[in-house]
This record gives structure tokens, sequence and C-alpha cells, in this order.
């Protein structure tokens, strides 16, 4: 047992020093150009976004619409810190962006927990419409509070996380990533499993349902809002038009893409609809056509008996670490 | 003292008494069978022990302590573990991963330890690997332990059930026809492990079964339901033997 586990952490430990030397070289290199270059953060959002929903929709298999409204918290939160400490210098700029990425989280939490609790009676269709509506107020209450100065929004928020801070970025996705991972190999995450597959046995085991569905819906949320202050901080402008159920639909999609409650399908989902809206670029008016079909098409394969095929080969069986 | 104590035990669903009146004391280590014709309210009894339903009217009282208006969670702490008429695993989850989220109350650490896989991690998370493949050894499905639990032969399932429920360290074991769609070869070897469990825990079992050869088997005591009420209550002979009883099985 013990050995499978360690060969486990330096196999994590070996992709995340590929990815990240991947990075370094291509950026440094001058084989991106400046379209390319300006996607990297985005994917970086994009994983932890994926990877924060997949925990509240894959593993606790609740259907939740309003990631983008915690998403946002996050990024107001963390702008507004950074415009009030950062930049009028009260703060150095690294405490100022540690604090924006560390109070956008917990403030998202908070909200999470909010949602948690009155929605704990509700399940399926219920809890997605509730959380649909919750996402939508978020916006609107944002759209009209002066702090946020409404739907002009925010600019000038300095840029600490843009491409040129790549390695911050690239090390709170890793912690991001690998946080949920490992939750989910724990106590509590085996809890959050048993109430998906049966709440009423999980139940009966002893497992407070209540306690761990707030649980869930707080540490998503705080990812998610980690997310939206890198994202604020990579863009330099918020509005809140840009946190609508548009953008908790497409992280859904990179969840259920990449498959419900499995981890490296929405790191792999998420990098590959990060890019794919690029990669059409070229097709001009065509571009968002294509995408619609591509993602057809990528969905078809997830559940055809060619992908069953492949997965049971012996050869992607070991890369992919299942065989043993 | 009795484990168990049930006093005039009621519950009504609209104008339906399902359960009404039922008495049941349980001795520790008692093996106690609960049986009765379809539809008798035998499962209602069981959710209303482990807390599913609230009782409207009467009392439950194990080791003298109240479980009326607790929780299933919290009942389950208190030391009462049971098994379902169709069975409920976790499915997706390893067969494995069953017990040790059964383990849930067992071996704990903090929420923190959950992110940082941290030496208390390690340690506790191997003591209850440990302990899950001990009981599972019992069942003889630690040779399954990384199968899905959905994937495993019906029977086998069965016994995972009723392994999930022994991890949380019941004094009380409630089996809700645990032979239930078995064959015969199956059912006595389910009579087996439900003894050598008894022995090997040391504690108390209250069934519900069909199985009448099963019954009588194992069973010390029987208590007989029929309309949601009391029937007759005594050894499996007395029982067995008993006219009322014949009549509600198999008619006038």
């Amino acid at each position: 047992m013990k050995k499978i586990s360690n060969k486990q952490v330096w196999k994590n430990i070996g992709i995340i020093l590929i990815s990240y030397i991947a990075v370094t070289l291509l950026l440094n290199s001058g084989l991106l150009n400046r379209q390319y270059t300006s996607l990297l953060v985005p994917i970086a959002i994009n994983v932890m976004l994926a990877v924060s929903l997949n925990l509240v929709t894959g593993f606790l298999g609740e259907l939740s619409l309003g990631h983008a409204g915690f998403m946002s918290i996050g990024a107001y939160t963390g702008a507004l810190i950074s415009l009030n400490l950062g930049k009028t210098g009260i703060l150095p700029e690294p405490v100022a962006f540690a604090a924006a990425v560390l109070c956008g989280g917990i403030v998202a939490a908070v909200f999470g927990f909010l949602i948690g609790v009155p929605v704990l009676r509700l399940r399926g269709d219920y809890l997605a419409i509730t959380t649909l509506a919750f996402g939508e107020i978020i916006k609107s209450v944002i759209n009209s509070m002066k702090i946020t100065n409404g739907a002009k929004g925010l600019n000038k928020i300095p840029l600490y996380s843009n491409y040129k801070n790549y390695t911050v970025v690239f090390i709170l996705m890793v912690i991001t990533v690998l946080a949920i991972s490992n939750l989910m190999r724990s106590r509590d995450g085996r809890a959050i499993t048993a109430i998906r597959d049966n709440d009423i046995a999980a139940e009966s085991i002893g497992i407070k349902i209540s306690h761990y569905k707030v649980k869930a819906f707080a540490i998503s949320a705080f990812f998610a809002g980690v997310a939206g202050v890198l994202y604020a901080h990579n863009v330099g402008i918020l509005k809140p038009g840009t946190f609508d159920y548009n953008k908790s639909i497409e992280i859904l999609v990179i969840v259920v893409l990449g498959g419900m409650g499995s981890i490296p399908g929405s790191v792999i989902a998420a990098v590959i609809l990060t890019i794919l809206p690029e990669l059409l670029r070229g097709a001009d008016n065509m571009r968002m056509l294509l995408y619609a079909i591509v993602l057809i098409a990528m969905m078809i394969f997830n559940n055809s008996r060619i992908k069953e095929g492949l997965m049971m080969n012996r050869t992607v069986k070991k890369l992919t670490g299942k065989g043993e | 003292m009795a484990l168990l104590e049930v006093k005039n035990l009621g519950i009504s669903f609209g104008g339906l008494k399902a359960v009404d009146g039922f008495h049941i004391t349980i001795e520790e280590g008692q093996l106690y069978g609960l049986i009765g014709p379809n539809g008798a309210g035998k499962t209602t009894v069981f959710n209303l022990l482990t807390g599913v339903y609230r009782p409207t009217l009467g009392t439950i009282t194990l080791d003298g302590k109240n479980l009326v208006g607790k929780g299933p969670s919290e009942i389950c702490k208190s030391g009462v573990a049971r098994t379902f008429q169709n069975i409920r695993l976790f499915g997706k989850m390893t067969v494995l991963d069953n017990v040790k989220t059964a383990l849930h109350n067992q071996v704990t650490y903090s929420g923190i330890s959950c992110f940082f896989h941290g030496p208390s991690y390690k340690k506790k998370e191997a003591e209850m690997t440990e302990k899950a493949l001990d009981i599972l050894k019992v069942f003889e499905l630690d040779q399954y332990q990384d199968t899905l639990a959905s994937n495993l032969p019906y029977g086998q399932q069965r016994k995972l059930e009723i392994a999930r429920a022994l991890a949380t360290n019941p004094k009380l074991l409630l089996l809700d026809e645990p032979a239930a769609g078995m064959n015969p070869n199956e059912t006595a070897e389910l009579m087996e492990t439900i003894r050598l469990i008894r022995e090997k825990y040391h504690i108390t079992i209250l069934l519900i079964e069909h199985d009448m050869k099963l019954v009588a088997g194992i069973c010390e005591y029987l208590t007989v339901l029929n309309f949601g009420t009391e029937l007759a209550s005594g050894t499996p002979a007395e029982v067995l033997n008993d006219p009322k009883v014949i009549t509600a099985y198999l008619g006038e």
C-alpha cells in the first residue's frame, strides 16, 4: 500500500514540475505570441474554477449553477483590497496581493456557507435553480452598490497576477488542485462522496449530512473566490455583467466534459476548452459554431465505446496509473 | 437492565396507524427476530428505531438513554447500526472505502489534515485501513477490497452492508431481511456469519426476516407483527406453532 502511495506522490511532483518547466520554456523562448501568452492565466483560473465546482457537482452530486457568483465575490473583494491598500502604498504589493487572495477566498467561502444553509433541504433541480438565482442576486447587488462602482465596474486594478507573474498563478492553481484531490482521499472526502452515493445510508453510519453539504459548498466557494481574485488582477477591469449565468454554465461544461468526480479530467478539459476558442479564431464567423460542434463531438466521444476501449488498453492504463 | 426497551411505540401517516402500541425488550447479547407478513410494519419499526421517522407515541431507550427525537447520525453514534431491505451501498466507492467511510466516527482526524496529508493523516488512515480490512476478512470480502461496491455480486453486496454497519462499532445491529434474494446455500452461509459476528463482536442483533428456516435456526426470541401491532412473542417453537401466527401467515 505504502509503496504505491509514494509512487503516486512522485508522479504528481513530476507532472507539476514538467508542466511548470514547459510553461516557462514556452514563455521565454518566444514561441508563443501575445495572443497565447494572455491565455496562460485564464487557463489556470478555469482549472481552479472547474476543480472547485467538481467538488460540489461531481463529488457531492449537487448541480450548482451559481459558481460565477462566488467567483465575482472573490474578484471584487480582492480588487477592492488591492485598490485601497496595495495601490495607495499602505501595504507593500506582495502583502496586498496575499491579503487580496486570502480575503477574496474567505469572503466567498462565507457566502458559500450562507447559500449552503438554506439550500440544504433542496436537492436536484430545485437546488440548481436556487443556486442560479443566487448567482443572479449577487450580480444585481454588485451592480447597485456604491463600493463596487455599480455597472461601471472597477478599473485600473493592479495587474499582480498577469502572465508576467505566472509563477504565483501556477502555485495557486497547484495548491487548489492538490487541496481538493487530497480532500477527496480523506475522511471528509469519503463522507461527501458517500452522501452523493446514498444519503440515507450515509446518515445511518453516523455522517452528519448537513455539516458536510455546507462544508463542501464553502470549500468550493473559497477556491472559486481565489480564482476570482486572480481574474481581477489579470484583466484589471471588473464589470458585474462578466459574472452572469453564462460564466457558470461555461464552468459546468468543463466539469461535465472532464467527467463528474474526476479531477484530472477537470484539469484537462479546462485547458482544452480555454484554448479551443482561441485556436478557432481563424475561422472568424464560424468560430462559435465550430466551438459548439467540437464540444458535441467531445461529449459523444466521452460516452463512446471507443473511449471505453481506449481506457481498457494496457498502455493507457499504465499511463493513467489505474493499472496498479 | 435490558439493552433496548421500546414501550408503546406508534406512528401514524395521516390517518393510517402504521405501527401502534409496539413493545419490545431486548437483552444484551440476544439474537432477536422480528417477523410478520408483508406490510405488517417491520421496516417502519426499524425506521423508528434509527431515527428515520419520528414516532408520534412511545419511548425508545438504549442502555437507559432516550433515543426519541435524535437524528439518524446521532442514533448511530449512540450505538445502533442497520442494514437496508433494498441494498444501499456507496456504489461508486470501493469495497474498502465503503467500510472506511463507516469508520467515520471511530477514527477521526482534523479537517485541516484532510487537505494536508501530514503525519496524523497517514497514521490514522493506516489505522482505518487496518480496521476495515479486519472486518472485511470476517466476511471474506478482503479479496474484493478495490472493487467498486456496485460491481459486487448480490450476495456479497448484502454481506458488505453488514460489514459496513459493523464498522460503526454498534451495541445493537439491526438487519433488515439479510437473506432476501439469497439461495439456500448463501442463506446457510449467512446464518453462520451472523452467529460468528455476534460472538466475535459481542453485539446484540435484531433481525427482520421472511425466511422461516433462518429465523427458527438462529433467533432466540421472536416477536410477530401484524397490521402494525404485536401478534405474539416468545421462543421460535412457541411462536411458530401459535394458531394466531399461522392464521396471519397462511389465512384461515
